[in-house]
């Protein structure tokens, strides 16, 4: 079957137009140019969009209006944050180590942007089409507490080192939920790659086809990728009525502002992997037998459903930090430990038998 | 078994706790009506105040530049961290010749105000009010310290 | 209670321990309140408050100004309960005076006091949700003291620091529209009070980090003076407006909020239901406001007789004591308050030791500190 819209035979012709022109070699190394600068536009691009959203979405969530002053409707206020961000002085304490001090938050973000690569646009647009890319994703996603915790300890200030072995105690138990959530959806799906899991939800998203057990998965998923970002109300690496700001606490100016971005696109690449697995990617919305609609949906271009469902986990993500105070570290790891876990642990035998049996649609 | 029972009514217990705050938040998202700031800057005009409201003193001058204070000093006691100051001069009375002891200047330091209303409620005369005005921000210090008798102002005839 | 060989002095400490200075500033002391505290890993093993930060000597300026003006210097002491506080200060002169003020100027008092301790117990309700990590809260407690603040801008001519009373009585009769203002904040309060439940008391997050979190036992409370919420949270009954009523609280009908667990959740509870007993207060009074005088005939100049006087009052944080030594001129000779927040400040030792970071934060926000108000 063909999909209305397929972007494979726009990247082939650039992929030959390129082999046309210059060594294989050459090509990869264009072409990886190339898809780097689209990812650091992209993540500009939304970092920009989910400050301008979170502040929004923050305001509004508490009767107020929220930024209105730089540009129509407070648009740009993202942008002359950034401005002002980038004018700041990058500022190093004395007693700081000074290079893991400056490495610390270019590890952040760069592991957040290599959180890319397997994620699925649409057809065919795909920087890598990795056969393991829910395996990578949560390999990948791993090595950004070493980033936190270079900047904790880098900082040599106490508050920041007590953030940063939070956000380490965090980070490492609550990947192990979101990791068998995520399998429960690769058990069902047959196949770890994201462009086969979204292919095997053509029939309905995992979410319904998956019974009672997607959606538990689900749930699971989200809030343990919600303790991964350090998002609220698990922002315990942060904490700023505990530790004034936590692992962040001494950078200033454009190395603050690489946390705060590698926050936000991170969380992107969360929802983006919670929309692609569960919620169906870049799948257009069907119901059963009713064709007429389903063809009208067939219409909407594929990466306005996948950055539709995206924006609408981030918005969920968000909703959940206006709304809820902080958990205590303890209670934080016995959230993960004794009703995450346990409940995942079982919710994946169900799936699997649910696979056995060939419940599922 | 008894613990099974708890420990899954305690995980919907506290989804439904859960989703009761986020309903709260999520009524207001939907609702931007119930918005309630105030746009500062901008409603200047509309902005009301309470006609007691404390802003800073003045002293009322009548289009003849003329001021009732005597200079009684009642308001320089009455204050409590010596925020009014008042310097006199002798003036020649015009229909008596007589020289008379009058106000030279009323030193006001907005600066050391706590806004307590007690000078007004001291003066016998009603020399001094309260206005509206609360945008005292200033870039120089010295800005703060006014002189609330207009140059060449005169008491009013009939206040003694 | 602690042991004396247990509280060492944190000047010699090892270099092992792992020392944590909160504050002076700080998001959660409110203020400049600097503790210096002990940590083994996340928890808490050792708390030492210094204070100091944002002493302004009240008590000293007080003794060199008059009898009328230094009560406007102590609603900077606990600024969020203003009113009680200069009440606290004109009671005394007007004991001194042996003067009885009129009925009228009694009424306004209580229902400025009443609405005084709503706007404190609003202002803290916001705080404390920002301290445990929620933000809503603040905006919402802020909306409805706003309402409050409003009413006072137009009756008293200040939002915070009121300066509505003065030896006799009150400074101004209320405005024309006071009554109709307030009837309609308490027709909104009540109708957004189950706000407050729903997003925070009921909260499963909330309730973990209270219940059972800084425990104080009734004995503890007593031998180290705590009063107001925080003693009323340890089932220890110290409402000074029911055991040792003033300016016409024994003609009001309102119960004293006890609760018995004595932990963070119980302080909470505390001041949630005090705010219903004080719209309970306004209620009686607000169509009840005798007509007659608002303030009693004074001399120009003050004079207290030779002798000591002493008034208490219930300000919204405790039990708020002014002590006056007169030697029979115009001033002071020595002044001295006991003020809530210093004898609730030195519980928290008691209660956080022994808690997490968290536990220290959520247990500052349940003693409703006011900086000011223990430095003076």
């Amino acid at each position: 079957m063909k999909y209305i819209y397929d972007f494979s035979f726009l990247t082939s012709k650039i992929h030959n137009w390129f082999l046309a022109h210059c060594s294989s070699g050459w090509t990869i190394l264009w072409e990886m140019v190339i898809v780097g600068l689209c990812a650091i536009t992209l993540f500009v691009v939304l970092g920009l969009i989910f400050v301008y959203m979170e502040r929004k979405v923050a305001a509004f969530m508490q009767f107020r209006l929220g930024p209105n002053r730089v540009g129509p409707k407070g648009t740009l206020q993202a942008v002359a944050d950034t401005v002002k961000l980038l004018m700041k002085e990058g500022f190093t304490p004395q007693a700081a180590d000074m290079f893991l001090f400056n490495l610390a938050p270019f590890i952040v973000l760069s592991v957040s942007m290599l959180a890319l690569a397997p994620l699925p646009f649409a057809k065919g647009l795909q920087i890598y089409d990795i056969n393991i890319g829910v395996f990578y994703i949560s390999a990948v996603s791993s090595i950004s507490v070493i980033g936190i915790l270079i900047a904790g300890w880098a900082s040599n200030n106490k508050y920041s080192l007590l953030g940063a072995m939070r956000s380490g105690a965090q980070i490492v138990s609550y990947e192990l939920s979101a990791g068998l959530s995520v399998i429960a959806i690769v058990a069902f799906a047959g196949s770890m790659s994201l462009s086969d899991i979204v292919e095997s939800q053509r029939t309905g998203w995992w979410i319904f086809k998956g019974h009672i057990p997607a959606v538990i998965a689900f749930v699971i998923f989200i809030i343990a990728g919600t303790a991964e970002l350090n998002r609220a109300p698990f922002d315990m690496a942060e904490a700023e009525s505990e530790l004034t700001g936590g692992f962040h606490t001494e950078y200033t100016g454009m190395r603050f502002a690489m946390f705060f971005l590698a926050e936000y696109v991170n969380m992107f690449v969360v929802c983006a992997i919670g929309a692609t697995l569960f919620l169906g990617g870049w799948m257009p919305l069907h119901f059963g037998n009713l064709s007429g609609f389903n063809h009208i949906m067939d219409y909407v271009p594929p990466f306005v459903w996948f950055f539709g469902k995206t924006f609408f986990l981030v918005w969920v993500i968000m909703w959940f930090r206006w709304t809820f105070p902080r958990l205590r570290i303890d209670q934080l790891l016995t959230l993960e430990w004794k009703y995450l876990m346990p409940i995942s642990l079982v919710n994946m035998i169900i799936v699997a038998f649910v696979v056995i049996m060939k419940w599922h649609f | 078994m008894k613990f099974l029972i708890e420990y899954i009514g305690t995980i919907f217990k506290s989804l439904g706790s859960l989703w009761n705050g986020m309903r709260l938040t999520l009524y207001y998202f939907f609702h931007p009506k119930e918005i309630h700031t105030q746009q500062y800057p901008d409603n200047r005009d509309t902005l009301t105040l309470g006609e007691r409201f404390r802003g800073e003193v003045v002293m009322p001058h009548d289009e003849n530049n003329e001021h009732k204070c005597t200079g009684c000093t009642s308001c320089e006691l009455a204050c409590p961290n010596g925020t009014i100051k008042i310097l006199y001069k002798n003036v020649v009375d015009e229909t008596t010749g007589k020289k008379k002891k009058a106000i030279d200047e009323f030193v006001y330091h907005l600066g050391m105000c706590t806004f307590c209303n007690l000078c007004i409620i001291a003066c016998p005369t009603d020399a001094i009010k309260m206005s509206h005005d609360f945008e005292h921000s200033t870039f120089d210090r010295k800005s703060l310290t006014k002189i609330l008798n207009k140059p060449g102002s005169k008491l009013m005839k009939g206040v003694e | 209670m602690i042991d004396k060989e247990e509280i060492e002095d944190l000047t010699q400490a090892h270099e092992e321990d792992f020392i944590l200075n909160v504050g002076p500033q700080h998001p959660s002391t409110h203020g400049v309140l600097r503790l210096k505290i002990k940590l083994q890993g996340e928890t808490v093993t050792h708390i030492e408050p210094h204070l100091g930060y944002i002493h302004r000597s009240i008590e000293k300026m007080c003794e060199a100004s008059s009898y009328r003006n230094f009560i406007y210097l102590t609603s900077r002491m606990d600024y969020l309960s203003a009113h009680m506080n200069n009440q606290a200060c004109a009671m005394v002169v007007e004991k001194g005076l042996q003067l009885e003020i009129p009925k009228r100027a009694k009424v306004i008092r209580i229902l400025m006091s009443e609405l005084t301790r709503l706007a404190s117990h609003q202002l803290w309700w916001a705080c404390t949700g920002l301290d445990l990590g929620a933000t809503t809260p603040f905006f919402v407690g802020f909306r409805d003291r706003e309402v409050i603040l409003d009413i006072f801008d137009e009756t008293c001519g200040s939002r915070l620091t009121m300066d509505y009373n003065v030896p006799g009585g009150i400074m101004f009769d209320i405005h024309p529209n006071f009554q109709k203002n307030v009837h309609a904040f308490l027709k909104g309060f009540k109708k957004n009070l189950p706000e407050y439940h729903q997003l925070l008391t009921g909260n499963v997050i909330f309730q973990n980090r209270t219940k059972g979190v800084g425990y104080l036992s009734p004995e503890d409370t007593i031998s180290f003076g705590c009063s107001g919420p925080t003693a009323r949270g340890s089932g220890v009954s110290c409402d000074i407006r029911k055991w040792q009523p003033y300016d016409g609280y024994e003609d009001v009908q309102f119960n004293e909020v006890l609760e018995t667990a004595g932990d963070c959740y119980a302080r909470y509870l505390v001041r949630m239901r005090e705010m219903e007993e004080s719209v309970k207060i306004i209620e009686q009074l607000i169509d009840n406001i005798p007509e007659g005088d608002f303030q009693a005939k004074t001399k120009a100049v003050l004079k207290l007789p030779k002798g000591e006087f002493y008034s208490r009052v219930e300000t919204a944080r405790g039990e708020l004591g002014v002590y006056l030594v007169s030697d029979g001129t115009s001033k002071p000779y020595r002044m001295k308050f006991r003020s809530p927040n210093f004898s609730n400040l030195s519980a928290l030792r008691e209660i956080a030791v022994g808690g997490k970071i968290g536990d220290l934060v959520a247990n500052m926000a349940m003693l409703d500190l006011v900086i000011p108000d223990i430095d003076r």
